[in-house]
């Protein structure tokens, strides 16, 4: 509600001042006012991005994968991002699509946990609460169409639970015991609900790990804009661990096998 | 002559706030209960985004809702009519009638008229006179009270089956019958489970899992509940009315 009455707008008859509105004073100017705000810019499409993030349930709780790249259209452009960011201690959140975006979630996120930290209150962030906040997050940057142009994924282990969640610029949300963000849900995704359904609570560490493995290589041969230097990460109940950058071995020597295109063979 | 407009403004692909989220969800009232009724599969495109994403839920003991359409718009909607009924049962030390959640939805919707939720709802449950009741509403409020109504993806493939088994339309009763004006729950059941895998086998996007919702009214028994496989009672207070949920697999292909 606007309690000054001179933004009500003016009275049906100007000789008689119902509002009790004289001396008419200035209109208070009590609106957010932005001296830029026609030169402000919304994301409308991202401009860094990351692909891929790969998340499958396994025995001892979550495992993430992502690669080190950050594309600039489909100039690779930094060879040497993290998109797997951990939050707390029982949390990793793993992020595609735009990285100057990514960045600034990861900046909320650190406020919040020093909020919360200084509450000192006992509780502590787990995946389920960092969840529901970036999808609350989400959905209001989504409704007030300014976008945070992201795919999130966001796995934990808390209090002996696993926890696996999807959140995207629209406020979406799902969780699966696999997940996988752009291009991974076309061609990871699959690959990944064949080797973990039914199997989450026995697959191991170094199962899990060589699946993730697979499909990243998977996703390096047939997705133009990734890059073969990834990271990995588990969380389990004894805490996040985000591994070192690895190499993905491949071998391209079918290619000179390769003379022309379909049945041509010559 | 060129085309200065275009010149003026460089070509832009506008932010789509908006997606559908795929599946389907139905509602059956009877005489003296109702079925609310919705598959669990999430999809975007051609992908199955998940297998399990709920899109009927419990309000009180006698309101269950069924939100189909934009998956985010759906889970914000239903979490604001819970809080608004959390509210009222703190103002007022009792559960909200049906035809006035009815109303609180019409109200919630409309007041959205200009950025909508992109959602069709169905709220079933039981009246304050006893009787079984649907309310169906479409994105901006308009609603009304029906027996059965079908929404979502395969809405044009369930409702013609409904309009058929439950209004009898197209049927002529055997010499010297008529038909009868409320089917018993075990009639019913039946049919939402056909209605459920007809769709799932013509509709890509409606399968995986299958969750129905049953309400009774007061001192109603359980008459056609009894026997059904997996049923699981979800009943919060002792106002009378019992509310149970039934679920079952759908194909995943």
């Amino acid at each position: 509600m606007d309690h000054f009455p001179t933004n009500w707008g003016r009275p049906r008859n100007d000789a008689v001042d119902v509002y009790g509105t004289y001396p008419i004073h200035s209109r208070p100017n009590n609106q957010p006012k932005d001296a830029f705000a026609d030169g402000v810019q919304r994301t409308q499409q991202p401009i860094v991005t990351g692909t891929s993030v790969l998340a499958i349930k396994y025995k001892d709780g979550i495992m993430m994968a992502a690669d080190n790249l950050a594309s600039y259209g489909s100039l690779a452009r930094f060879k040497d991002v993290q998109r797997l960011h951990p939050v707390g201690q029982y949390t990793v959140i793993g992020a595609g699509g735009d990285m100057s975006d990514f960045q600034y979630i990861q900046r909320i996120l650190e406020e919040l946990s020093i909020d919360e930290m200084s509450a000192q209150d006992g509780h502590e962030l787990g995946p389920v609460e960092i969840h529901e906040y970036m999808s609350q997050v989400m959905y209001a940057r989504r409704s007030k169409i300014n976008p945070l142009w992201n795919s999130l994924i966001i796995g934990g282990f808390k209090d002996g639970k696993r926890f696996l969640s999807y959140v995207d610029l629209l406020g979406t949300t799902y969780s699966a015991s696999t997940l996988a963000t752009g291009y991974g849900s076309y061609i990871a995704l699959p690959l990944l609900r064949k080797a973990v359904e039914g199997y989450e609570d026995v697959l191991t560490e170094e199962q899990a790990r060589k699946i993730l493995q697979e499909s990243m290589r998977v996703l390096f041969y047939r997705d133009a804009r990734s890059l073969n230097k990834y990271q990995i990460a588990t969380i389990t109940a004894a805490g996040v661990w985000v591994s070192d950058s690895l190499r993905l071995e491949t071998s391209w020597n079918f290619a000179e096998d390769i003379r022309g295109y379909g049945a041509q063979t010559q | 002559m060129p085309d200065t407009t275009s010149l003026n403004h460089p070509a832009q692909r506008a932010f789509n706030p908006y997606t559908e989220n795929g599946g389907t969800i139905l509602a059956i009232a009877g005489a003296d209960f109702s079925v609310i009724a919705g598959d669990t599969r999430q999809s975007e495109g051609y992908s199955i985004q998940t297998r399990y994403a709920p899109k009927v839920f419990q309000l009180t003991d006698r309101a269950v809702l069924a939100v189909n359409g934009f998956a985010a718009d759906g889970n914000m909607f239903v979490k604001k009519v819970k809080q608004r009924l959390e509210w009222y049962r703190h103002a007022h030390s009792k559960d909200m009638p049906l035809r006035a959640i009815a109303r609180l939805i019409q109200t919630m919707l409309y007041a959205r008229r200009f950025f909508p939720y992109y959602v069709y709802n169905i709220l079933g449950g039981i009246e304050e006179d006893g009787t079984g009741a649907v309310y169906s509403f479409d994105p901006v409020g308009s609603y009304e009270r029906e027996a059965c109504r079908a929404a979502g993806a395969a809405q044009s493939l369930v409702q013609p089956f409904l309009d058929n088994q439950i209004y009898f339309k197209n049927q002529r009763p055997a010499p010297n019958t008529s038909h009868p004006a409320h089917l018993p729950l075990q009639t019913v059941l039946s049919i939402v489970i056909d209605s459920f895998t007809g769709a799932t086998e013509r509709h890509i996007e409606v399968g995986d899992g299958l969750e129905m919702y049953v309400v009774l009214a007061k001192g109603r028994g359980l008459h056609g509940l009894e026997g059904v496989r997996g049923v699981q009672e979800l009943t919060a207070t002792d106002d009378g009315q019992r509310v149970f949920v039934v679920r079952r697999e759908l194909k995943k292909d």
